[in-house]
């Protein structure tokens, strides 16, 4: 590159000559050298200029234009991000067997705060006390003042709350939506049906889960979206059920019980038809698990299928039956009833002296404990023990409800003699009264084993075969026996046959140490009608004891038989069962008319 | 005759200031400005009273503020652009100066109101944010070092505009105002873009800008929540963007009515760095479109009139001015608009304040004063041939 020199050499030395200063040379071009760079340079920044003035005018133009597209476009109501839109919340309905709801789902709001939005939070939560009393005034007004964005005030409320809430006018208090579950029939049926809760919850829906009963054990099921909104059909019979509650609590406030429980089911499939512990509860406003006292004495407590009671003389008959079914006794053979019967220190005793011998009937019939613990003995233990397990009262019954595991039988810690003596006649194990019903079907559907389940069944159950049904037949004869002519001869209905077996325990005390001598398990466990059963009942009463006569009574006979009695004359037409009644007599009786 | 009798006429041979100014200021520039002012303050009514309540005064408090401020903002920009250019540099290197002091000892007697940054002094009855003051000032002495190194011989002015550039970058980010900062190193950029930067540099830059932004969101948890509620496509509504996008759509083309809008009762921010919301929700998209079009002619139209300016400090100290202001107003729109991620800026001459109303009026006095008509060496260039 060729530099063009500042102080170029001929003109300095011409200005040398001609006395000139030479540094004006230099200046002169400097100046002339800076007019050019400036030029150039304004030149360039002309460009530039250029090129950002038209930048900046782009960048106005966008943002005007984007101004006008969202003038342009609908505006929405505030809303939250939909961040619960995942949860599930459809869950399906629950019917009864003839389609009658048992539970279903409705609409409702939860309602929340937004402290931040509050224009009058102290107002605001005067209101909300004032319409939920149960709410909290000073908590809420330090909620509502603080630093808190978010919180729920009320999980459900109802239609009614929510236009109260809505009155109040306050922008902070919001609603979301809400599937509820709904028990519209109360407490009846509830510890079948359990309860709900919210599991994972958003503004927008919450998750219904199963907390207790069949709403637990089959919450997969009922919330499984492939369902399509089928309901999930139950084996119980709303009326029946209703009919059921209604006769037991009467039963049980007149015999003085602090609780009840029974137990209805078909011998052919095994469907629980009414289910029903007292106290009870209502599922809507499920109570909280007790703290303090038994456990066993909670409304939430599933006598039924969680209780697990020595049920008294009512094993008899399964000893009879296998002894009959084993081909050691027919229902003709004597048995000796001298009591007491000494087994090393203990003393069986009846409850009364029947005399030297009875026939097997009777032994039944009149619930002799000696003549069972003898039949017992010809049995042994093994056989026992493998008989009691092939009817499923040796593990806890299978029934559909989340509880029903918690009724495993109290076994004794060994199977001795004495044991498998006391066992035949009720002592010893522990079972609940929907084990006992299971028994009682055996026998009642002439000899197949039975597992008891709360679904709705089209099919009878072919279980195993566990005695022959000559021998389900002569102890079906017996248990009508003992209607008519033996310890439950208050349970006669007329026309529908009722045949069945008292039992009458006394309650082990809570820490061990023998047995009270004034309170009694009661129990009265049927079948009906005895010649061709369709249905078995159980009917416990806890601690039951009846005034009306000179001495209190506790016996199975005056309290447990007439609760179930009545329960049958009440249930037996809506189950469907024709009352069957002899054609009169009509000869030697002329009929005139004048 | 007369002369004799009553001796001479002083002879004026300088052209008087008013009616040179008159001839010679940028008047729709001018008239752009104060159009604004208006705006601000009929926007103020509408957006500050929520405020004004919260805070417990009269509903007006902050209007009456804003029009004491505005016009004393007005006063300073009327003497500013009176001021010949040189006058100007003179006065702004010492307020930079000042204000560069008055920056490096905010972290020893600043206070942050408590809003979690450092950034003014308070005097008890107002307070004063030095990096207002500090941008134009700024540019006027960056423009010099850069304008002084195109001369032969001359210190390496870019270089110490730069390093400059980066102590004040620096600073305000500790601050943190990554906004002013942000506005600081955009200025210079541009001046160093229009006093001729070499491409490749420039592309550099760019790229050091990048990398600084990503840095920033790695390293602060501030910055980072507010790029990921920019990239996010669903406003959350609960936010201020939310707010504002909503007001936007509420407002329409023609707006709810005056004193209607309701976004000013749920924006903390709607008489400062929303109050295009504001605007829209009240006055609607003509409002806010006749608030773009002032802008724009400002600087648009300064840039055009720099485009013929001879003096090298002139024509970048203006664009730097021009820049600066324009970018702070598309900023604080865009943001409005989701166009850029939420950054507090305000709207200037618009939004409430009292450093940023004054800087304001000093700086676009500053740019008036430098966008004067000048002669430009006219007859010379239509001499050497270079008609335009």
């Amino acid at each position: 590159m060729i530099r063009t020199p500042l102080r170029p050499l001929a003109r300095i030395l011409e200005a040398r000559q001609n006395g000139e200063n030479p540094d004006a040379i230099e200046r002169e071009n400097l100046r002339i050298r800076h007019e050019q760079m400036r030029d150039r340079a304004r030149l360039r920044a002309e460009g530039r200029l250029l090129v950002l003035g038209v930048m900046f005018f782009c960048a106005f133009s966008v943002i005007g234009l984007r101004m006008g597209h969202l003038a342009a476009s609908e505006p929405t109501e505030p809303r939250a991000q939909a961040t619960g839109a995942s949860i599930i919340a459809q869950r399906a309905d629950i019917v009864d067997r003839q389609g009658r709801i048992l539970a279903t789902n409705i609409e409702t709001h939860s309602l929340y705060a937004h402290p931040q939005q509050m224009i009058e939070p102290l107002r605001t939560a005067e209101a909300l006390v004032e319409i939920f009393p149960e709410l909290d005034h000073d908590r809420l007004v330090k909620d509502f003042t603080g630093e808190r964005k978010f919180l729920w005030v009320r999980k459900k409320i109802s239609p009614e709350q929510m236009q109260a809430v809505h009155d109040i006018g306050e922008p902070g208090l919001l609603f979301g939506p809400r599937e509820m579950r709904l028990y519209p029939n109360g407490p009846i049926a509830a510890h079948v049906l359990g309860g709900t809760s919210f599991g994972r919850e958003g503004v927008h829906s919450a998750e219904v889960i199963g907390t207790a009963g069949i709403e637990k054990y089959l919450d997969t099921a009922l919330r499984d979206p492939g369902r399509n909104g089928a309901p999930l059909e139950l084996a119980l019979d709303l009326t029946v059920q209703a009919a059921s509650e209604r006769v037991l609590d009467a039963g049980m406030k007149l015999m003085n019980a602090k609780g009840a429980a029974s137990v209805l089911m078909d011998v052919q499939t095994g469907e629980v038809i009414s289910l029903v512990s007292l106290p009870d509860f209502d599922p809507n406003d499920r109570p909280r698990a007790p703290t303090s006292g038994e456990p066993g004495d909670s409304p939430l407590f599933n006598r039924a299928v969680q209780g697990v009671y020595e049920l008294g003389s009512t094993f008899k008959i399964f000893t009879a039956a296998q002894a009959m079914d084993l081909g050691l006794v027919n229902a003709e053979t004597m048995l000796d009833t001298r009591g007491p019967l000494r087994w090393g220190k203990h003393k069986i005793r009846d409850f009364r002296n029947y005399g030297n011998s009875l026939s097997v009937t009777k032994v039944i019939v009149k619930s002799s404990n000696i003549g069972t613990a003898r039949m017992a003995q010809m049995i042994g233990s093994e056989r026992q023990r493998a008989f009691l397990g092939q009817m499923g009262m040796l593990e806890a019954t299978p029934l559909e409800i989340v509880e029903a595991k918690g009724g495993k039988p109290l076994l004794p810690p060994k199977w001795s003699e004495l044991s498998t003596m006391t066992i035949s006649y009720g002592h010893g194990l522990s079972t609940s009264p929907l084990h006992l019903a299971a028994g009682y079907a055996a026998i009642a559907n002439g000899g197949y084993a039975v597992r008891p389940t709360l679904l709705r069944q089209t099919a009878p159950q072919t279980g195993p075969r566990i005695m022959s049904a000559e021998a389900a037949q002569a102890s079906r004869t017996m248990l009508r026996q003992v209607v008519t002519e033996g310890t439950a001869s208050m349970g006669e209905v007329p026309g529908y046959f009722v045949g069945g077996k008292t039992g009458t325990a006394d309650k082990p005390k809570a820490r061990g140490g023998g047995y009270y001598d004034d309170k009694v398990i009661a129990t009265f466990a049927t079948l009906f009608p005895a010649h061709d059963p369709k249905y078995v009942l159980i009917v416990t009463l806890d601690e039951p004891v009846e005034t009306s006569g000179p001495e209190p009574r506790r016996t199975a006979g005056w309290t447990a038989v007439p609760v179930a009695a009545e329960m049958i004359t009440r249930i037996a037409p809506l189950l469907g069962l024709r009352p069957e009644r002899k054609p009169l007599n009509m000869a030697g009786v002329t009929l005139i008319s004048d | 005759m007369t002369e004799m009798v009553y001796g001479t006429t002083p002879v004026r041979d300088v052209e008087p200031v008013l009616p040179k100014w008159w001839r010679t200021v940028d008047r729709w520039t001018l008239s752009c400005i104060l159009m604004l002012f208006g705006i601000g303050i009929l926007l103020g009514l509408a957006a500050s009273p929520p405020l004004a309540e919260r805070n417990g005064f009269s509903p007006f408090h902050y209007v009456e503020r804003q029009v004491i401020f505005g016009a004393m903002a007005l006063v300073a920009l009327l003497l500013t652009s009176m001021m010949s250019p040189v006058v100007v540099r003179r006065l702004a290197v010492l307020g930079f100066l000042a204000s560069f002091v008055a920056l490096a000892l905010l972290p020893f007697f600043g206070t942050d109101f408590g809003k979690g940054a450092v950034r003014w002094y308070s005097l008890g009855f107002a307070s004063i944010q030095p990096s207002e003051f500090l941008k134009p000032t700024f540019i006027i002495a960056a423009a010099w070092l850069i304008a002084a190194a195109q001369d032969l011989g001359g210190p390496p002015g870019r270089l110490y505009s730069f390093m400059l550039t980066v102590a004040i970058v620096l600073m305000l980010a500790m601050q943190p105002d990554f906004g002013q900062a942000c506005l600081v190193l955009f200025g210079w950029g541009v001046m160093w873009f229009v006093g001729g930067a070499p491409m490749v540099l420039l592309l550099a830059l760019a790229g050091l800008v990048v990398l600084a932004g990503s840095f920033a969101y790695s390293a602060s948890e501030h910055f980072a929540r507010r790029i990921d509620g920019f990239l996010t496509p669903e406003v959350d509504p609960t936010t201020q963007l939310g707010y504002a996008t909503n007001a936007i759509r509420e407002g329409g083309f023609f707006g709810v009515g005056v004193g209607e809008g309701q976004v000013k009762w749920s924006l903390p921010d709607a008489h400062t760095d929303f109050i295009i919301a504001v605007a829209a929700e009240e006055y609607g998209l003509v409002m806010v479109l006749a608030i773009i079009v002032l802008y724009a002619t400002i600087v648009v139209r300064s840039m055009i009139r720099l485009m013929r300016e001879r003096d090298p400090f002139i024509r970048l100290a203006g664009t730097g001015l021009a820049a600066m202001f324009g970018v702070q107003a598309m900023i604080n729109m865009g943001v409005a608009v989701r166009l850029l991620p939420a950054k507090g800026m305000t709207l200037p001459f618009v939004s409430y304040g009292g450093s940023s109303l004054i800087a304001g009026g000093i700086a676009v006095g500053m740019l008036l004063a430098f966008t004067r008509t000048r002669p430009q060496g006219e007859i010379g260039d239509i001499l050497r041939g270079r008609l335009r």
